[in-house]
């Protein structure tokens, strides 16, 4: 008997079918799981900065200025911060970049036009979660916010309420109430995309493999969304309410 | 044709003649245990390499179809593989639930190759032959092999090893079984290994694809001329053998459990051309179905009928009594199984079993819609165990019935009543399994050949396989080995005339325009059939029936609506040529249950019976396999008789007493 | 009870088509919704106009030939096939859209007929255990787990209908692609073939032009089978390590 292989004549013809398979939709998708889990990671870490805005302005300055001055001096001033830059970058790229592939085989698959015309099609499918309905658009939101949000506290180029030190600068703008809205909007998406990111990012990397994995990832992206969607409004509200000044 | 023939004295004499006894001539004279091996042995062989210019086509992609189509893929043959369906894992072996039978004595319960055959033969009710049977308990064993090799997902106890139970009627633990899906699972383990041949490139698949002639050349089958059901093209193809597996008849009936594509079309074509029609009027009513809940009804869904073994059947006293089933006191319920057959009670076989319930519904006893049922109750059962352990046993029958009838079977006693559920006539074949027509093969329920008079439960998918996988693949060669054969094209005058006749008749159907649906006279058949050729027929119904469908036949072909083209999907178009096909082999049936004077096995006759009402049998007269040569439409049959030898086993009159 | 029918009618593939409105009354709501369809086509035949075309064949829910969108809902209100749908999911009055499966790679080939070959195609470049008829090995020689067994076998409880298809956003066929690598891939018959069958089955599936999965789960709730989204993972999971795997 024989088990060997044969590629079906197509236009991919020169390649094994390993090396397609390295192009098909599960390794982009995986591509997007392991660039949004790096995010993740990122975000956590953002977290854990900003909540020392509650240890007053010199606690927050030094954190923002330690982030350069890690590894010194073995590693040059601000290096650790631009090998993490770049990683986040490429992370974004990346993650993008299968969107954008995923998005158009989608649209290649099933349409431009309405696919449906019954009316009575609930736009959010039948079973699927809220979260999972705002992925695409919410995600285009959140890379808008994070141009802004760059903009505004790395780029300085957007300065509601002035100042230059990182505290002040975070303390002024928050105390803007827009400024707290769009940040709240911008938290409640990142939590939507978070809790169904992180659920597919797993599932997609093979860890869904029973009824019992399901209902654990499910829940371990609810709670990190929620931990950090609460933890990242915590200042601006704080700041917003007059607890921290 | 039809040359030599005699008047016959028999009953039915007016409706046929009598043409020169048939014989199979390929099973070597040896004791039934070393034919199969002596076969093997004496058949010729074609070189591997020769294979590949050898072509087969074979005609369905069911149980034995798709085994036969993949085996013979595997070998090496040049195979095109046709079905009506979009794919060939639709074929209706899928709807199979119970379970496959094999001589594997992995109980060690007694069971061994000899008492499958002997189980076989005598549940066929002494009608079947004895060297395909013994064949088929041989093969039997290497089914379950190969299935499991192939990732078949068998029931399996808790040390990992095949789980099996015990089915209809024997006292061995032989059935192997998945689920209640056993025959979904096998047709995708067939349906995997064609597929895997289609990539190979050795088997050509062709889907929506309808066989509607058979192309004889020379004496031998050659091709068949098939429609493209998409684009409407009728399309010849060429071969050196064809192989029909099309599977059974039920649907004549109009209402059976098969599904609403089966047709006979495929068989009869092949018989119109000379093939020899078998036992037509062996058809297997299984007792426990869902009833008919209007006349708007498609088909008929099958429940296990292991449900009998915790359900007690019964109907009221009087028909007059319209009560809610829930209110009927015990004193005024007739459990009329466990009243006529005290030992056996609910557990009679399937034949008596639908009779019974026929009988009380022709008294008027019936219940619900039309008075065409019987309780199937489980208050008792529920009481004695626990509804929890009823819906461990029977949670997904449950289920099911309630989502059909939407009545709920733990509250109120489920409804059932027979219906038409398996053919066990068919073609005739020999022990190659080659047909009347050389180089025409017919494996799987097209054929007549394994189950005699009635099927055993779990048998079909044990037969469709062993035909596929097992036989055909080694008899075929036999036949091949004098191949390949000279070339043949459409040029051929019988490709343009079988090309000719399709065209012709397609053209005729579309071009009636009368104003009877294809359906109605469908439905009208089916009436006929199951009132006259159905549970119980009589020398006076079949012959009032044999009227009733000529008149319809006339009906038809002046009356019929087939709106549309060819060119397109024209779905009544397809039904319109499988209904002419169906009202031509219905007028055989009833000659043929009219011309057999006993009962046996699916077969009542109602002047044969014992003074119990229960079947007999007249070996004397009727130990002969019936096989029809067609003559012309409306013009009388020519019955051939092979006389039934048995050897191995003693004929014995059933009782269930 | 009576209801009013918006049905896409397409006379041919690559044809425009439209839906159209037709009102029935005098049914039962006992009816399956494929023979309220028969009843349609009854009476549109003796009208003289087309019958509307739809496939089906068991209807008891097994063979996965039928499949419509009934009110934008793959198979409609009833977590089963659409042959197991009857009249009393509807109510007296309904206005009920009924749409063929809408997917690139599944054509519409005439009214709610699609052409599904794609699937036929997956399988066979990967959907088998190579296993030539009569070198088999003895069926108990290799015991398999009953939880192992058990768990192949909800996958290949899969009757190819193509609803995971329909129901999906992305048009993926990731389910039904997954369902038969977790079948194959759970059973020790199957592992030979393991990584050939992921690498072969995805770029197929790719190839045919279905979408990606993302994993919402809108394929299991309409799979009348309820193959469960784990199998998907588990395909993530073989194709990942087959993709990557350095030994050849």
């Amino acid at each position: 008997m024989s088990t060997s292989r044969k590629v079906t004549p197509v236009a991919t013809t020169t390649l094994t079918p390993q090396a397609r398979a390295l192009r098909s939709t599960v390794v982009t998708k995986a591509v997007m799981a392991v660039s949004g889990l790096i995010m993740v990671l990122f975000l956590i870490a953002h977290m854990y900065g900003n909540l020392l805005v509650f240890g007053g302005p010199v606690m927050f300055n030094e954190y923002a200025a330690h982030l350069r001055t890690i590894g010194e001096p073995m590693i040059p001033y601000s290096g650790v911060l631009w090998v993490l830059r770049v990683v986040l970058l490429i992370s974004v790229v990346a993650h993008v970049a299968s969107v954008v592939k995923l998005w158009r085989r989608k649209v290649g698959a099933t349409g431009t036009g309405k696919r449906y015309l019954s009316s009575k099609r609930k736009a959010t499918g039948n079973q699927m979660t809220y979260s999972a309905f705002t992925m695409r658009w919410g995600g285009i939101t959140l890379l808008a916010y994070v141009i802004f949000h760059l903009l505004h506290l790395t780029w300085k180029v957007v300065n509601p309420g002035g100042a230059h030190e990182p505290y002040d600068r975070v303390v002024n703008s928050f105390q803007q109430w827009w400024m707290v809205l769009i940040y709240l909007i911008a938290m409640i998406l990142l939590g939507l995309h978070l809790r169904h990111g992180i659920w597919s990012a797993l599932t997609t990397l093979g860890a869904n493999t029973s009824a019992v994995a399901r209902r654990r990832l499910n829940l371990a992206a609810i709670a990190l969304a929620v931990v950090l969607v609460v933890g990242f409004l915590l200042p601006p509200f704080s700041i917003l309410l007059g607890l921290v000044k | 044709m039809a040359e030599n023939t005699t008047i016959p004295t028999g009953p039915g004499a007016d409706l046929y003649t009598e043409g020169h006894e048939i014989h199979d001539t390929k099973a070597p004279d040896v004791p039934v245990e070393q034919m199969w091996d002596q076969r093997r042995f004496d058949a010729s062989l074609v070189n591997p390499t020769n294979r590949r210019k050898m072509s087969v086509i074979i005609v369905g992609t069911g149980l034995a179809g798709g085994s036969a189509a993949a085996t013979l893929g595997e070998a090496g043959y040049h195979v095109k593989s046709f079905c009506y369906q979009d794919s060939p894992r639709r074929a209706h072996s899928i709807a199979a639930q119970g379970g496959i039978n094999a001589a594997k004595n992995y109980r060690n319960d007694g069971d061994s190759v000899y008492r499958l055959f002997y189980d076989t033969v005598k549940g066929g009710d002494y009608r079947s032959r004895e060297s395909n049977v013994y064949r088929l308990a041989q093969v039997s064993a290497n089914i379950i092999d190969q299935c499991v090799a192939q990732g078949v997902p068998f029931a399996r106890e808790y040390g990992g090893l095949l789980d099996t139970r015990s089915f209809g009627g024997v006292q061995v633990q032989r059935t192997f079984y998945a689920r209640g899906q056993t025959g979904q699972q096998l047709l995708i383990g067939a349906y995997q290994a064609l597929e895997r041949q289609v990539k190979a490139g050795t088997v050509e698949m062709h889907t929506r694809h309808e066989m509607l002639e058979l192309i004889v050349v020379d004496g031998k089958a050659r091709g068949i001329v098939a429609r493209d059901m998409v684009t409407g093209e009728v399309e010849t193809h060429f071969a050196d053998a064809v192989v029909l597996a099309s599977g059974g008849y039920g649907n004549v009936f109009f209402l059976s459990t098969n599904a609403m594509g089966c047709n006979v079309t495929a068989s009869w074509r092949a018989h119109r051309k000379g093939a020899y029609f078998a036992n037509p009027c062996y058809t297997q009513i299984h007792p426990t179905c869902i009833p008919v809940s209007g006349e708007y009804q498609s088909k008929l869904t099958l429940m296990s009928e292991s449900l009998r073994n915790d359900g007690r059947i019964w109907v009221p006293k009087s028909g007059e009594d319209k009560r809610d089933p829930r209110q009927i006191p015990e004193e005024d319920r007739d459990y009329y199984l466990e009243r006529i057959y005290p030992s056996f009670g609910n557990l009679v076989p399937r034949d008596i079993a639908s009779r019974a319930a026929k009988y009380v519904c022709d008294e008027g006893r019936g219940v619900g819609p039309g008075g065409l049922g019987v309780y199937l109750d489980f208050a008792d059962a529920i009481k004695r165990l626990g509804r929890k352990a009823v819906e461990n046993k029977y949670g997904n029958l449950f289920d099911m019935y309630a989502q059909i009838t939407g009545e709920n079977p733990y509250e109120t006693p489920m409804r059932i009543y027979p219906a038409v559920h398996y053919t066990m006539g068919g073609l005739w074949v020999d022990y190659d399994l080659e047909s009347s027509i050389p180089g025409l093969f017919v494996v799987g329920e097209a054929n007549f050949s394994d189950h005699g008079a009635n099927r055993l439960g779990a048998s079909a998918l044990m037969q469709g396989l062993a035909d596929g996988y097992f036989v055909l693949p080694n008899t075929i060669a036999n036949y091949l080995a004098d191949g390949p054969f000279e070339a043949v094209d459409d040029s051929h005058p019988a490709a343009a005339e079988a090309v000719a006749s399709v065209t012709e008749r397609i053209q005729k159907l579309l071009s009636i325009n009368g104003s009877r649906t294809v359906d109605s006279i469908h439905k009208e058949l089916g009436h006929i059939m199951w009132e006259y050729c159905g549970m119980e027929r009589s020398d006076e119904g079949l012959r009032t029936a044999i009227e009733k469908i000529r008149e319809l036949r006339e009906v038809f072909w002046s009356d019929v609506r087939v709106l549309g083209v060819n060119e397109e999907i024209n779905q009544a178009l397809e039904k319109a040529g499988r209904v002419a096909d169906f009202l031509e082999l219905a007028e055989l049936m009833c000659i043929d249950a009219l011309t057999r004077a006993e009962s046996c096995g699916g077969h009542f006759r109602a002047e044969s019976q014992t003074e119990d009402g229960e079947a007999l049998r007249h070996d004397d007269d009727y130990a002969h396999v019936s096989a029809w040569e067609f003559t012309g439409v409306g013009t009388k049959p020519v019955l051939h008789k092979e006389p039934l030898e048995y050897h191995a086993i003693e004929m014995k009159q059933r009782s269930y007493k | 009870m009576k209801v009013t029918l918006n049905i896409w009618r397409q006379p041919k593939r690559d044809a425009q088509g439209k839906m159209e409105s037709y009102e029935l009354d005098g049914l039962s709501e006992h009816m399956s919704f494929l023979e309220m369809l028969d009843v349609l086509n009854e009476r549109l035949t003796s009208e003289g106009r087309d019958p509307v075309a739809f496939d089906s064949d068991c209807r008891e829910g097994i063979c996965g030939m039928c499949g419509l969108v009934i009110n934008g809902e793959a198979h409609g209100p009833s977590p089963t096939t659409t042959c197991q749908l009857h009249l009393r999911s509807f109510s007296d009055g309904d206005v009920i859209d009924v749409e063929p499966w809408r997917a690139e790679p599944f054509p519409v080939l005439k009214d709610l007929i699609v052409d599904r070959t794609s699937f036929d195609r997956i399988i066979q470049a990967g959907g088998y255990i190579s296993a030539n008829t009569g070198s088999a090995p003895e069926a108990n020689a290799a015991p398999i787990a009953q939880a192992d067994a058990s768990d192949a076998f909800d996958a290949a409880t899969c009757i190819g209908c193509g609803a995971c298809v329909a129901a999906c956003p992305n048009g993926s066929a990731m389910l039904f692609t997954a369902a038969k690598v977790t079948h194959l891939g759970l059973l020790p018959q199957g592992q030979p073939e393991r990584n050939s069958r992921a690498l072969d089955m995805v770029n197929q599936h790719d190839e045919e032009g279905f979408g990606n999965c993302t994993n919402i789960g809108e394929c299991t709730a309409v799979c009348p089978k309820g193959i469960p989204l784990e199998t998907i993972s588990r395909l993530n999971r073989d194709l990942l390590k087959a993709a990557t795997r350095t030994d050849g």
